[in-house]
């Protein structure tokens, strides 16, 4: 009655689990930055380095941190059609019914027939999408306050953010305060993969690790997915 | 150093005659140029392009306007450890048009600043102390009649370039500090088409003001900006980088409070709120008062006088500025901390919802068990399942 379904490839796997090890090192690190606890021994500062290095661990991560995101948008041009970038932005009338739906079954619990999609629900699609996002806007802002710190090339491409919010500290204050969002973005991913294992048992957990999905063999899709170009159109499967 | 006592001079003057003429010798003028090559990052070849510049040049026309501000930039400028440029320049515009020195007042200055303004029509430099009020069509500053917006504006159209002198001028200091009852406006939002150097701070490093226009004479040419307008040879650092505590910082030595035994050892003043690290100025290098110190040296944070809407973004005590909206000692951290107790409070909600709602699709469902030998007839996999409208 189940049916295997590869949903995650190998590189979205690999992708996922950077991003959320990167994440963790530049939230552990930005907020130790932001608020450096006090070790307040009375020894000389030449015998000591360790905010220098965690500095230099969230810069360094930071490059990691967005060639893995460089690497997931070209992923979402030439993977499979559930880490196909159509699905993240809202192009059909369809996602918005799934959204609706997903909201009714799934938040409101007000009713009870389950949305299965195979990748992501147009929700997630979306949210995702909202998190890129903020990505963007972290590597940006980051970069643009590294910038004067650095005689590299690359940081100077960002720049020309610090006058557009008038100021490095400003820059800085909303840099700090993104990081909230994904203190609570983790929060919420990671109830909603209990969640929906809990409910649904299609083993979502499981699947960014092996990439495999089960599905119930009505709703699974044909034994030849489709090929990544005719992606667009084959996010997810609809529930009857 | 004093600008107001001014001897008698011939018209058309090099600045190295003036300096002759007040009893400065070639080997202080010498000096200065130095002093003035080393600010400005010149190379020791470019110490005589000062001195020759000084010395053939003729007195730059200035006019000088003071709109909404205190008067700090001025009076940074004449307590200059290397006063010369200041005693010229402010000997200078005492003739050409200063507010706060001119001997005229009334409509003699008027006529000052009239003839300064068209006898050097897209020569003189326009240097502006102060900001713009533009609400209730310029009226909260009024200088004979008119308002600062129409002076700026008259005064910017035949400048050569403008000068913008500390906070007020470049970005609106504390007029501009929300609400900015007055609209209070920096200069380069109020005038177009013209070059605009933004000297920041509140006051600028007296040095630094005297580099630039050293510069300007020199070089006869804008200096390099940075991407906010500020001259790149002393706004090109940030304080934390040139600041002699730095290496406190990167050993996470910190003050954690200002009668603590960090603040005596003289440690980090970042926990402190210090804004050095968001702020681009040359106190750390320059330092004040002859280098004398800086407010990091004297025990005390930065509080980012160079950096646009440093008032708004306080209390100068905390490293985050208070979260708009939610009172002075709301950090992002507090509404972090409330949005993200709601979203776990949310999602144990949810559970137990979830439990209840959804109970009898989690766990084996009907056909699922290993001792069914035969396969499950049905289609449907949720048969327990009632649809519900």
């Amino acid at each position: 009655m189940f049916k295997r379904v590869y949903v995650w490839q190998l590189p979205v796997r690999f992708y996922h689990w950077l991003n959320a090890l990167c994440i963790l090192v530049l939230a552990v690190t930005g907020i130790l930055i932001a608020h450096p606890p006090a070790l307040s021994s009375a020894s000389e500062a030449s015998f000591s380095y360790w905010f220098g290095v965690n500095r230099f661990i969230h810069f360094a991560t930071a490059y990691v941190f967005l060639f893995n995101f460089a690497f997931r948008i070209y992923w979402g041009f030439v993977g499979n059609q559930y880490s196909d970038w159509h699905n993240f932005l809202p192009f059909r009338r369809a996602q918005f019914r799934e959204v609706g739906k997903v909201l009714r079954v799934d938040i409101l619990q007000a009713v009870d027939k389950p949305v299965h999609a195979v990748g992501h629900n147009a929700l997630a699609y979306f949210t995702y999408f909202a998190m890129f996002l903020v990505f963007v806007f972290q590597v940006v802002s980051g970069f643009a306050m590294y910038a004067s710190m650095s005689d590299f090339w690359f940081p100077q491409l960002f720049a020309w953010a610090v006058p557009l919010f008038g100021g490095d500290f400003a820059i800085r204050q909303w840099h700090y305060l993104a990081t909230w969002f994904f203190i609570l973005f983790t929060v919420v991913h990671v109830y909603l993969v209990f969640y929906h294992d809990y409910v649904e048992g299609h083993g979502v957990m499981s699947s960014m690790v092996g990439g495999w999905k089960f599905l119930p063999k009505d709703e699974a899709p044909p034994a030849k997915p489709a090929t990544p170009a005719s992606g667009a159109t084959a996010g997810a499967t609809k529930s009857p | 150093m004093n600008a107001f006592a001014t001897p008698p001079r011939a018209k058309g003057q090099t600045l190295w005659e003036e300096m002759q003429a007040r009893g400065v010798d070639r080997r202080d003028f010498v000096k200065f140029c130095a002093w003035m090559g080393a600010f400005l990052g010149l190379e020791a070849s470019g110490v005589a392009q000062v001195v020759k510049a000084l010395e053939t040049k003729k007195r730059l026309p200035v006019v000088w306007l003071h709109f909404q501000e205190c008067t700090c930039c001025s009076e940074s400028f004449i307590r200059s450890s290397h006063p010369i440029v200041a005693d010229i320049l402010l000997d200078q515009v005492s003739l050409d048009y200063t507010e706060t020195l001119q001997a005229a007042a009334g409509h003699q200055a008027e006529e000052c600043l009239h003839k300064t303004m068209k006898e050097h029509r897209g020569e003189y430099l326009l240097m502006v102390e102060g900001s713009v009020p533009t609400a209730d069509d310029g009226i909260h500053c009024v200088i004979a009649g008119r308002t600062a917006l129409d002076i700026a504006r008259e005064a910017a159209d035949g400048a050569k370039a403008i000068i913008a002198w500390g906070n007020c001028a470049c970005a609106g200091c504390v007029q501009a500090a929300s609400p900015n009852p007055t609209s209070a406006t920096p200069i380069d939002k109020v005038v177009t088409g013209k070059p605009v150097i933004k000297v920041q701070g509140c006051p600028p490093i007296a040095e630094v003001m005297a580099g630039v226009i050293v510069h300007l004479l020199t070089f006869d040419r804008i200096p390099q900006l940075d991407a906010l307008g500020r001259p790149k040879a002393f706004y090109s650092r940030r304080v934390h980088d040139t600041c002699y505590r730095r290496p406190y910082y990167d050993a996470g030595l910190f003050v954690e409070s200002f009668d603590d035994e960090n603040a005596r050892r003289g440690y980090c003043l970042y926990k402190m709120g210090c804004r050095g690290p968001t702020t681009y100025n040359a106190c750390g290098t320059m330092r004040w008062n002859a280098g004398v110190s800086y407010p990091i040296q004297s025990g005390h944070g930065c509080i980012g006088c160079s950096e646009a809407k440093f008032w708004d973004n306080g209390p100068f005590y905390q490293r985050l500025a208070s979260f708009p909206g939610f009172g002075i000692e709301t950090t992002a951290d507090t509404v972090g901390m409330a949005v993200g107790a709601a979203t776990v409070a949310g999602a144990a909600a949810h559970a137990i919802l979830t439990n209840i709602r959804k109970h009898h699709a989690i766990g084996e469902q009907a056909g699922e068990s290993a001792a069914d030998e035969a396969p499950p007839p049905a289609v449907d996999p949720h048969p327990e399942q009632r649809k519900e409208d």
